[in-house]
């Protein structure tokens, strides 16, 4: 997948720290327990590599299969199909010791960051549980990290909060504890699921200030989830718009917004709201109709039933492939199939 | 879960009925603990089954001994008086060639409206070929001499006045236990004072000796009167209250932890696992208990731990497993199950730690008001005289009474007593259990 590198900012050159290849996360459907009904394709052929030290944004609707592409490299949701390379090597490959290492690699932080903490443990207990899971017996290195990891979220003073359970922490004070807990086995990755979308705006920006801050000290590689394109721009180098359980769009941050390729992503773009007096009188340009069934996909281009540039007899046949536009913008639209 | 907890424990001073249960509990665990402290298990079960005549110098379905606080006319509590005791000792003159003449004279104030329900006098007698005699005579505070018996004495004799015909006859055909204490002005009086029971023995042998005991029966004994063995049913209350409180919490942890911990792994593995556990669940909730519960006790065995077991088996299934199943759905979709799986928790510690903490807030009150339930069912098993054969439990009193006719007889406190406990037990814990309900629902809508 030479075009891959195409994507990445200019200058960079690092290695990645992730890289998939087609993977597919399927989830079967069973009547009465034991005969199968059919699948749930909620990722149907992902591939992409995620560099150390940047952030790729994932939008894409509800449904589109975001968080399922988060929770099978975590390693919750079974892999169907296709493989995950951390650092180079496959994971159906590692042992438990293996996968173990690979766990503290990655950093989880949920949307609900009160539903992400269990509402009967301690601060120091929530912290602790990631340690004892994963080998780190060690009562004063257990001590040193929680001090570390929670001056690095600035809940302070420290002694205050290590009793306190969930319910006592304000919003913003629970998703700082979630990304403490993300960063106590100092990972390489951070996953980020709607990190922001629960919280007040005014919380917002503090929280993603604070990722870009473990980022830069940590060299850290982030996966962005979002549905909200507002931040996106402020916060990753590359964005990769989902539809239908497919990435339909890579590009850099800039590209992107300069002008998206994918009707899909376009009409996303153009649903944001902006506060502007303007879009009082202005009609959007929304695409009617509904996200896809995953059990039952059109053929073709997932989009096709609701895209207004269709191409009859191609779009509603056969699957697009990533047409590369640009040198690091690609779309998996038959619109784009002359300009490579 | 910690501060759940002790929010609630500071919660429960605010609700009276939280406070009154807890005491009650709380009596009853301080009378478990004195029974099985003060009554060792294997001596409640020697005292129950009353082997070794330990039950000689009890009367026979006698009232509590504190009903006299409510009698104008006071009732005989039971007299007894030994040769062997410093109190009454036996005299010993040697009459040469082994024989002796061995005199004991028990003296004693009779200070009561009624009239003794039984009299006795025991011996214990040692001799090789000629058995000791004793003349028996007995002194009225008036001092009347009224001749009783002279009994020849074997090595344990049991001579009961109140059945011997011969005196009887001498008081004029009225029964000894009245004859004998009542007023010769008004023969359906009691002559108070101060009587003597003189025995006048005699030994052939050398080494040869008799020891007697007198035992007048009240009408009134101990703390809860005796029943139709002439057991003292205090016995049967004390240890009880372990067996019923056993019973009660061992079934109700027992069956909410297993139905808990069968929801919580029904909900977490899924799949065949799921469906196996709700499939025996709906073929176990169709079964009775109750009729399964008479069925062992009739064909197989009555042991309380083997009704335990079948009980606690079968509580495991039923709507309970349903309702945690569909508690435990919700739990499972919580954000922190996922972040701990993404942490590498395994299967156990997600069930342990993650899912079963956050329910048992909502199964405390339900199991504590599962406690008297069962409870109450180990009653109902002995009443229908399935209890266990060797231990006194509360519902085996209940049980013998009404075999017995307590209610037809008016020994009412024979079934009263029990029935109390059984009650206050099922208050006790109905009222922590209301109250905690209390505490802790407006919880459950948080899950």
């Amino acid at each position: 997948m030479p075009s891959l590198a195409k994507t990445l900012p200019q200058g960079q050159n690092q290695k990645a720290v992730l890289r998939i290849e087609d993977l597919h996360t399927w989830f079967e459907i069973r009547r009465m327990g034991f005969f199968k009904a059919g699948d749930v394709r909620a990722l149907d052929g992902a591939s992409f590599e995620l560099y150390e030290g940047e952030t790729i944004s994932i939008v894409g609707e509800s449904g589109c299969g975001k968080s399922t592409l988060a929770k099978t490299i975590l390693g919750i949701n079974h892999i169907t199909k296709g493989s995950i390379f951390f650092e180079g090597k496959d994971l159906s490959t590692l042992d438990k010791e293996g996968w173990k290492k690979y766990r503290s690699s990655i950093g989880y932080i949920q949307q609900d960051p009160y539903g992400a903490l269990p509402p009967f443990m301690s601060v120091q207990r929530i912290l602790e549980e990631p340690m004892k899971i994963n080998g780190i017996k060690d009562k004063a290195e257990q001590r040193r990290r929680i001090r570390q990891v929670l001056e690095e979220v600035k809940l302070a003073p420290i002694e205050d909060f290590l009793p306190k359970f969930p319910h006592m922490l304000s919003g913003g004070q629970q998703q700082r504890l979630v990304i403490a807990r993300a960063m106590i086995l100092e990972p390489r990755m951070l996953i980020a699921d709607e990190p922001v979308s629960m919280l007040d705006a005014s919380v917002r920006v503090e929280i993603l200030q604070l990722l870009q801050a473990l980022q830069r000290r940590h060299n850290l590689a982030i996966l962005y989830i979002t549905h909200d394109l507002s931040t996106v721009r402020y916060f990753s180098e590359r964005i990769f718009a989902m539809y239908g359980g497919k990435i339909i769009e890579k590009s850099s941050t800039t590209g992107l917004l300069e002008k998206p390729l994918h009707p899909y992503t376009a009409a996303l773009f153009e649903a944001t709201s902006d506060p502007d007096a303007a879009n009082l009188t202005s009609f959007k340009d929304v695409p009617a109709g509904e996200p896809p069934s995953l059990m039952n996909p059109p053929k073709g281009c997932r989009f096709h039933p609701r895209c207004r540039k269709i191409i009859k007899g191609l779009c509603d046949q056969e699957m697009p492939p990533e047409f590369w536009v640009r040198e690091d913008h690609a779309a998996a639209c038959w619109l784009y199939k002359d300009q490579v | 879960m910690k501060a759940t907890l002790s929010n609630a424990f500071r919660q429960m001073r605010r609700y009276p009925s939280a406070v009154v249960g807890s005491i009650i509990i709380l009596f009853l665990v301080f009378m478990a603990i004195y029974a099985v402290v003060a009554i060792p298990y294997s001596e409640a079960v020697r005292l129950w089954r009353g082997a070794d005549n330990v039950w000689m110098e009890t009367p026979r379905n006698a009232a509590p001994a504190w009903f006299n606080l409510f009698y104008r006319e006071k009732q005989p509590v039971t007299i007894v008086m030994r040769t062997t005791d410093e109190s009454s000792p036996k005299t010993i003159v040697d009459l040469g060639d082994g024989v002796a003449t061995s005199d004991f004279v028990f003296e004693f104030d009779y200070e009561y409206d009624g009239f003794p329900t039984e009299m006795s006098v025991f011996f214990n007698a040692t001799y090789t070929a000629a058995r000791p005699n004793v003349a028996l005579k007995w002194i009225t505070p008036d001092g009347r001499e009224i001749q009783i018996a002279d009994v020849s004495v074997r090595t344990n004799e049991n001579y009961s006045i109140s059945q011997d015909t011969r005196v009887t006859r001498r008081l004029g055909g009225v029964v000894p236990e009245r004859g004998l204490f009542a007023d010769p002005a008004n023969p359906n009086k009691v002559l108070k004072g101060t009587y003597k029971l003189v025995g006048e023995g005699l030994v052939f042998e050398e080494g040869s000796s008799v020891d007697a005991s007198m035992v007048i029966y009240g009408k009134l004994h101990g703390l809860a009167g005796t029943d139709h063995r002439r057991r003292d049913i205090t016995i049967a209350l004390l240890w009880g209250t372990p067996v019923a409180l056993a019973f009660g919490l061992v079934a109700a942890v027992g069956s909410s932890i297993a139905t808990m911990f069968l929801g919580a792994a029904s909900v977490w593995f899924g799949g065949w696992i799921d469906w196996l556990i709700r499939r025996i669940n709906e073929v176990v909730m169709i079964l009775p208990l109750l009729p399964i519960l008479i069925m062992v006790g009739l064909f197989y065995s009555r042991s309380i731990w083997v009704m335990l077991s079948i009980v606690i088996l079968l509580g495991i299934f039923g709507s309970g497993i349903l309702s945690y199943r569909a508690m435990f759905l919700q739990v499972r979709e919580s954000g922190y199950i996922d972040a701990a799986r993404a942490y590498g928790a395994g299967s156990g510690r997600i069930i342990f730690r993650y899912m079963i903490p956050k329910i048992i807030p909502t199964l405390i009150p339900g199991f504590v008001t599962q406690v008297p339930a069962f409870v109450f069912l180990e009653a109902t098993l002995s009443v229908l005289g399935l209890g266990d054969p060797v231990l006194p439990t509360w519902g085996k009193l209940l049980n013998d009474a009404q075999g017995n006719g307590a209610l037809l007889n008016g020994y009412f406190y024979w079934v009263l007593e029990p029935a109390f406990l059984l009650m206050l037990a099922g208050l006790g814990f109905a009222m922590l259990g209301f109250a905690l309900d209390r505490i802790f629902n407006p919880r459950l809508r948080g899950i």
